[in-house]
């Protein structure tokens, strides 16, 4: 089996058998076997056979994370929860400066799911592993009754290699540092939002998602020094910022004419009464660097979203305060989001 | 994007606010009726922009904020009910009741959903014909046209299994309201556009008149503001009180006659209770005799309870412009937007929510 693309097989468990989870397919036995040995074995072909797996990396410093996923539906335009979960994790290494390595796969599946979804799914994080090269090397299935789950949850745990000697973190983040930002914001939100609540807008918008590794590898092979990654996903850019102008004790102010957004998700912002700064992302993320190195990074990023932009910088001015220059030229504070997003009544 | 950006022009903003400077010659009051006209100002940071002369208040348009405490307590009762789909604009998940919200009651179990529209909520009675569902049909007369059309449907399609639970509150009786207060300090009003869209500028050459006050129909993008804001200056400057009309491109002098057709069929006007100011005569609606069997109330025989609100929550100054959200003992402190004590905290276009996220510390 070759590990190039395991989209292009049909789905090994015979449909005939059992075309859905069954409970046993989560009981240890042999049901749950064939499922791991047809399923799972079959796209995945770096896991190892036993409990554990054994891993070497050369490098005296890793990175780990943890992430898990519920989103709802599985399958949104521009992706499914399969590639989401292979990119969130590898893009929360990569937001640490380090190289994506290995990663864990569990699953928790509700009884009734289809074997085709599960494997659309398993195909897709096929594909986002074999994009960024990080080895999928074990897992876990559970099954958990009908009407308890959504039907399929998805832990990964990943492991990176730092292989620089500095630290990039919201601490490092200094009066006078300049705010990147990769790409236009709000995508991810939007899609899946839209695709959930059945809203139709003009023109399709497709989520973001997207690893973040391969542009923070060029960064860092630029020999540029970034004091701060962030990839902008829950509560979007305005948590983002907020979170790193309070941990980095600074002011941050950004102009609200510099952040690009797609007109679809403008629009459909517009008709909900949202802001697309409090809109999650999946493959956009914030650098903090010092303002000399601002051009080399933009001219890096700009190769993977050319709406990459300088939109902001940070001061000293107010702890933990973030400005933003509205697109008419007043001023006033970007606040993070409450909670959940809901929409206004007119 | 167009019909966006030609209404966030900085450049001709800056205009605007340079003419507004020109022509204020001593201090005006101004209020803005509509919770998303006091969104768009401090949104976009146009406070700051006009000379200290003019002060704007924010008034009681925002739906969210004045539905009375009542209500939402009898919501979060028929909510909880077993065998209920209670659905809900958005925002209303979040307003306090005299102890939880709605989504606490989805927590406990309940099953509540947002909504875009009251119409998805006749389709969800149409797809669940063993379940009842109800509709909170809140707001101005800006949604009257929207649940009437609701109530109006489940009707035609005989749905015996949905109905409404009815909080609509009117513009002009909450302007009379403000205005016959001895304490007022209001000088002119910026009209709700959307209101005025629905309804048409009628009922507002009496209210000009009698209280001497001009009154601009406006819009909602920031030029929209900055040009109302604009016309209600010169009026004052000219000693003129008039109803003009600013939002042109959405309203006609006698607004849209098919929808008021529609309300006027669906609902009644009643005496309403306006959350943090009390009751006014003929300011709400209630379903008319004909589509009273569509009355979640009369449906659900739910108990009054005793409703508690929070003593130091001074909402009901706030929403006739008689304090700013900052003169609040509670402000920041204990109601925050995570912790909203009092409603005008909790959508993000009361004024309270608007202040707290745009404004706390003055940019």
């Amino acid at each position: 089996m070759t590990k190039s693309d395991a989209s292009s097989i049909v789905c090994p468990i015979p449909l005939s058998e059992y075309p859905h989870v069954m409970m046993a397919h989560g009981s240890g036995g042999r049901m749950m076997q064939r499922l791991i040995d047809e399923m799972f074995r079959v796209a995945f072909t770096d896991v190892q056979p036993n409990d554990s797996a054994i891993l070497s990396i050369p490098q005296d410093k890793i990175a780990m994370t943890t992430d898990s996923f519920v989103v709802r539906p599985l399958f949104f335009p521009g992706g499914d929860i399969g590639t989401l979960a292979v990119n969130g994790t590898v893009n929360d290494l990569a937001m640490a400066g380090a190289c994506p390595k290995y990663l864990s796969v569990s699953f928790i599946l509700e009884e009734g799911l289809s074997m085709e979804t599960i494997w659309q799914v398993v195909c897709s994080m096929n594909k986002a592993a074999n994009a960024v090269d990080i080895k999928i090397v074990t897992g876990d299935t559970k099954v958990v009754e009908r009407g308890h789950g959504d039907g399929l949850y998805i832990n990964t745990a990943g492991i990176g290699a730092l292989e620089h000697e500095y630290v990039i973190a919201p601490e490092q983040v200094r009066a006078g540092d300049a705010v990147i930002l990769s790409g236009d914001i709000g995508r991810h939100g939007m899609a899946v939002m839209s695709s959930r609540e059945g809203l139709s807008f003009e023109g399709d918008i497709k989520s973001d998602c997207a690893p973040l590794s391969p542009c923070v590898r060029d960064i860092l092979d630029a020999g540029l020094k970034p004091h701060c990654l962030r990839d902008a996903t829950r509560g979007g850019v305005a948590a983002v910022l907020g979170e790193i102008a309070i941990a980095s004790k600074t002011q941050v102010d950004i102009k609200e004419s510099f952040i690009p957004v797609e007109d679809t998700v403008r629009g459909a912002c517009e008709i909900l009464g949202f802001d697309p700064l409090h809109i999650a992302n999946e493959g956009c993320f914030i650098v903090f660097l010092h303002p000399d190195e601002q051009d080399k990074a933009l001219n890096i990023m700009r190769n993977y979203n050319p709406l990459a932009s300088v939109v902001g910088t940070v001061s000293e001015g107010k702890s933990g305060l973030v400005t933003l220059e509205t697109s008419i030229g007043g001023q006033r504070i970007l606040d993070m989001p409450t909670g959940e997003l809901l929409p206004r009544i007119c | 994007m167009k019909y966006l950006d030609e209404y966030r022009d900085p450049e001709a903003a800056q205009s605007y606010i340079t003419a507004i400077k020109k022509l204020t010659t001593k201090p005006w009051t101004i209020m803005e009726i509509c919770g998303g006209q006091t969104h768009a100002i401090v949104r976009y940071g146009l406070q700051d922009m006009f000379p200290s002369e003019i002060m704007l208040v924010h008034g009681p348009g925002c739906p969210v904020c004045v539905t009375p405490i009542e209500k939402i307590d009898k919501a979060l009762k028929i909510a909880a009910l077993p065998n209920v789909i209670f659905c809900s604009f958005g925002d209303m998940l979040r307003v306090p009741g005299s102890d939880k919200d709605l989504l606490s009651v989805r927590a406990e179990g309940g099953d509540v959903r947002a909504v875009y529209s009251p119409i998805d909520a006749v389709k969800i009675a149409g797809e669940n014909p063993d379940k009842e569902i109800v509709f909170f049909a809140v707001g101005f007369e800006t949604t009257a046209p929207g649940n009437a059309m609701a109530a109006y449907q489940a009707k035609e399609m005989g749905l015996r299994n949905f109905s409404l639970l009815v909080s609509h509150v009117l513009v002009p009786p909450a302007m009379e309201s403000i205005l016959s207060n001895p304490e007022c300090i209001v000088q002119g009003f910026l009209a709700a556009g959307h209101v005025c869209t629905v309804m048409g500028m009628d009922a507002y050459y009496p209210i000009a008149k009698k209280y001497e006050v001009p009154i601009v129909v406006t819009g909602f993008e920031p030029l929209d503001i900055l040009q109302g804001i604009y016309m209600c200056i010169k009026q004052l400057e000219e000693g003129r009180y008039e109803v003009e009309n600013q939002y042109a491109r959405a309203v006609e002098e006698h607004g849209n006659t098919p929808a008021q057709e529609l309300i006027e069929k669906v609902f009644q006007i009643i005496p309403s209770q306006w959350r943090g100011i009390g009751e006014i005569s003929d300011s709400g609606w209630c379903l008319s005799d004909e589509y009273a069997e569509f009355d979640s109330e009369k449906r659900f025989n739910i108990e009054e309870s005793i409703h508690k609100e929070c003593a130091n929550c001074i909402s009901g100054e706030i929403m006739q412009g008689l304090k700013k959200p900052s003169q609040c003992p509670e402000f920041g402190k204990s109601c925050t937007p995570d912790n909203p004590i009092g409603a005008p905290m909790v959508s993000t276009e009361g004024a309270c929510s608007a202040y707290f996220r745009y404004g706390r510390d003055a940019a």
